[in-house]
């Protein structure tokens, strides 16, 4: 009977020794993945308003040197909503180009030849590259169901070294994976674009084909390639830390914070630099057109380091 | 023997498992508690503190410039204050007591604040919104009735605390400031009014009740006198045109509201519905309604609006977010108003005497 006991008891000793040990190593691993993904989910953030202390003749420059080349990918059935695109913020890209599945007889695009849109992306972000390397800085993706304000973006970009690997929007994570996800908008630098380019396709790292087995969407497998080309995803905010790529619209927002923060609608929506928001329908383009580069109030300035004049025989801004 | 060995072996396994599975529930237990109380970061607290203030002071509509200050560092506000202090609106919204939680809440929370003083007129009296109580009944029918009773009250107890006096539903989105651009080219003494122009039924035309419309002092003293002598009747279900046709008979001038371009300032609808051509399709009343050539797409709406109306509380924060908030960094507008010559001298000679005075900020005084 002693024995016995005894033995049980050895036993239920053993057995929470080896709980605890496994328990205490667990932990330890789950402590660095922790602090290794608090490293990686990597906030970028927008100019301070008091850092930038630059002379008047400065401006014009400087409003030049960046040169910011759009892609919009579209399909067949994206008619409508990439009409309103080309008429509305495209014009404000230094250069846009749509990449489209196929050949739609109405509007001009670059023909991509595949349905798949991780090819179509792949795809475009080559002819992108190949051909305008030496001329754009910046390279912005977007869907055209996004609104985008460019000059909120040139003005994110300021003083960011487009030599850099920076690959921008707004960051969601799958697993251990960071991506910035392709409704806000991406944005590459001239040296992403440039690792991402001359990447050689092996399969298991970065496929050039599409989905195979499993569907993997084009934004993640973007981030999937960039990684391990070196360039991880960071996650654009504005100086209070509002995110300034948006997967949602104004209208969601505004209806989220009514429910969440009814006290702090507005001030709690989104942020004053926003670049874009997404699932818009093709009369809100034209609505925002009108809201961001007409409407405002008189007797409110700003003194803006940065000036963009209206483009030449535009009429909707 | 060998079952016994067996029977240990079983002994011991037991207690191990037993061990491990105690071990792990108190260790699950014991981690649970330290589990990260990730504190919630709110990035909205610019506005908190004055969210306190404002909750009393809504019959008053302060107008504090401050509020946005925190967020808006690098915006100057020196010109939309200055015309705040030298054109003063009092403004009146119509609701009535079950809009009060549906629509005029949403008001008050966003452009109400920018009057210089602001009043919501209802049927019935409540002391907690606070709202006005016109002792009327409520419905379409009503809508005259109200409005000449608001206008009484308006003048009975602050016609001197503003110079003009603008009326709206509640469901009108009103761009305060540019609405103070438009009238500081006016004299407040002169009858004169503006909103959004129709032409039918009255020859100088007629203001929609929808979009807003803004009276002088000295319009809204020929109003309410013509009650009294019955030169204007009481009794009307159209509001809008009942009030053009009183202005008529009295001598009150119908103005011209569009900005110096000719586009339109007040808007019956909301933006999109002027924006997207074809929205309002050709056989609609509104086509023919218009005193000015109606105009559709880009063309339709002044960069200096003044109203929109059938705004629902979502589209009032929209909006607000839009005018206030979201904005094209370094952007040149193509359209650059001035401001009208008499203003212009005050405004130079703020700047200059702030070269002058170094401490003293005469223009961001606290409007109580």
């Amino acid at each position: 009977m002693l024995s016995e006991s005894s033995l049980f008891l050895k036993g239920v000793l053993l057995g929470s020794t080896f709980c605890v040990l496994m328990t205490m190593l667990g932990h330890i691993r789950m402590d660095y993945g922790k602090s290794r993904r608090h490293y990686e989910h990597r906030h970028l953030q927008a100019p301070n308003e008091d850092i930038l202390k630059l002379a008047g003749g400065e401006r014009p420059e400087l409003s030049k040197s960046f040169r910011v080349y759009c892609i919009i990918l579209v399909k067949p059935k994206d008619v409508r909503l990439w009409a309103a695109v080309k008429e509305t913020w495209a014009k404000h890209c230094d250069k846009a180009e749509f990449f489209s599945s196929e050949n739609v007889k109405v509007l001009e695009s670059v023909n991509m030849g595949t349905n798949d849109m991780w090819l179509m992306m792949r795809k475009a972000y080559k002819y992108a590259f190949d051909k305008y390397r030496d001329q754009y800085n910046w390279f912005f993706l977007a869907r055209p169901t996004t609104f985008a304000v460019i000059e909120n973006l040139k003005y994110f970009l300021l003083k960011k070294n487009s030599s850099q690997p920076f690959y921008l929007g707004h960051t969601e994570k799958s697993g251990d994976l960071e991506y910035v996800s392709v409704g806000g908008g991406i944005v590459l630098s001239i040296e992403s674009m440039k690792r991402l380019n001359n990447l050689p396709s092996i399969p298991e790292k970065c496929p050039e084909k599409g989905r195979m087995v499993w569907e993997v969407s084009e934004d993640k497998q973007l981030a999937v390639c960039l990684k391990y080309a070196g360039v991880v995803a960071e996650n654009a905010e504005d100086s209070k830390g509002k995110d300034v790529f948006n997967t949602k619209s104004v209208g969601i927002f505004i209806k989220e914070a009514m429910t969440n923060h009814p006290n702090q609608v507005v001030e709690g929506c989104c942020s004053d630099m926003a670049i874009t928001f997404n699932g818009l329908t093709c009369n809100q383009m034209y609505v925002m057109m009108y809201g961001v580069y007409h409407l405002r109030a008189f007797g409110h300035v700003f003194n803006d380091v940065l000036v963009f004049l209206p483009a030449n025989g535009s009429d909707n801004d | 023997m060998a079952s016994k060995s067996w029977l240990n072996i079983l002994t011991f396994l037991c207690g191990s498992a037993v061990g491990f599975v105690l071990c792990s529930q108190l260790l699950s237990i014991l981690l649970e508690e330290q589990k990260d109380i990730q504190p919630s970061i709110l990035h909205n607290d610019p506005h908190a503190r004055h969210s306190d203030d404002s909750e009393q002071n809504h019959l008053e509509g302060q107008m504090n410039f401050d509020a946005d200050a925190s967020q808006h560092k690098d915006e100057n506000t020196d010109i939309a204050e200055k015309l705040y202090q030298k054109v003063k609106i009092l403004c009146w919204v119509m609701t009535g007591p079950q809009n009060l939680e549906k629509k005029a809440k949403h008001v008050k929370a966003t452009w109400a604040q920018r009057c210089n003083k602001v009043l919501f007129m209802s049927s019935e009296e409540n002391k907690d919104f606070p709202a006005v109580g016109l002792k009327t009944r409520e419905g379409r029918d009503q809508l005259y009735w109200k409005t000449i009773k608001a206008f009484q009250y308006v003048h009975d107890h602050y016609l001197d605390d503003a110079d003009w006096f603008m009326k709206a539903d509640d469901d009108t989105y009103v761009i305060l400031d540019n609405l103070r651009w438009l009238l500081s080219k006016y004299n407040p003494e002169e009858p004169i009014y503006f909103g959004r122009r129709f032409k039918p039924y009255v020859k100088q035309g007629y203001m929609s009740g929808g979009a807003g419309y803004v009276l002088s002092k000295e319009a809204l003293k020929r109003f309410v006198e013509a009650f009294k002598t019955d030169k204007c009747t009481h009794s009307s279900s159209i509001e809008d045109l009942a009030l053009g046709r009183c202005m008529e008979i009295i001598n009150v001038e119908a103005g011209d509201s569009r900005d110096t371009t000719g586009k339109e300032t007040f808007h019956p609808f909301v933006p999109e519905h002027h924006l997207i051509k074809g929205y309002l399709p050709r056989t609609f009343w509104y086509w023919n309604y218009n005193y000015y050539p109606p105009v559709e797409g880009p063309g339709c709406c002044s960069d200096l609006a003044v109203s929109f109306h059938y705004v629902d509380p979502t589209t009032m924060y929209e909006l607000e977010y839009l005018v206030y908030h979201l904005r094209p960094y370094g952007y040149l507008y193509r359209y650059q108003p001035a401001l009208p010559e008499k203003m212009l001298k005050e405004v130079s000679q703020i700047y200059k005497n702030e070269d002058k005075k170094v401490n003293q900020e005469p223009l961001k005084e606290k409007h109580k």
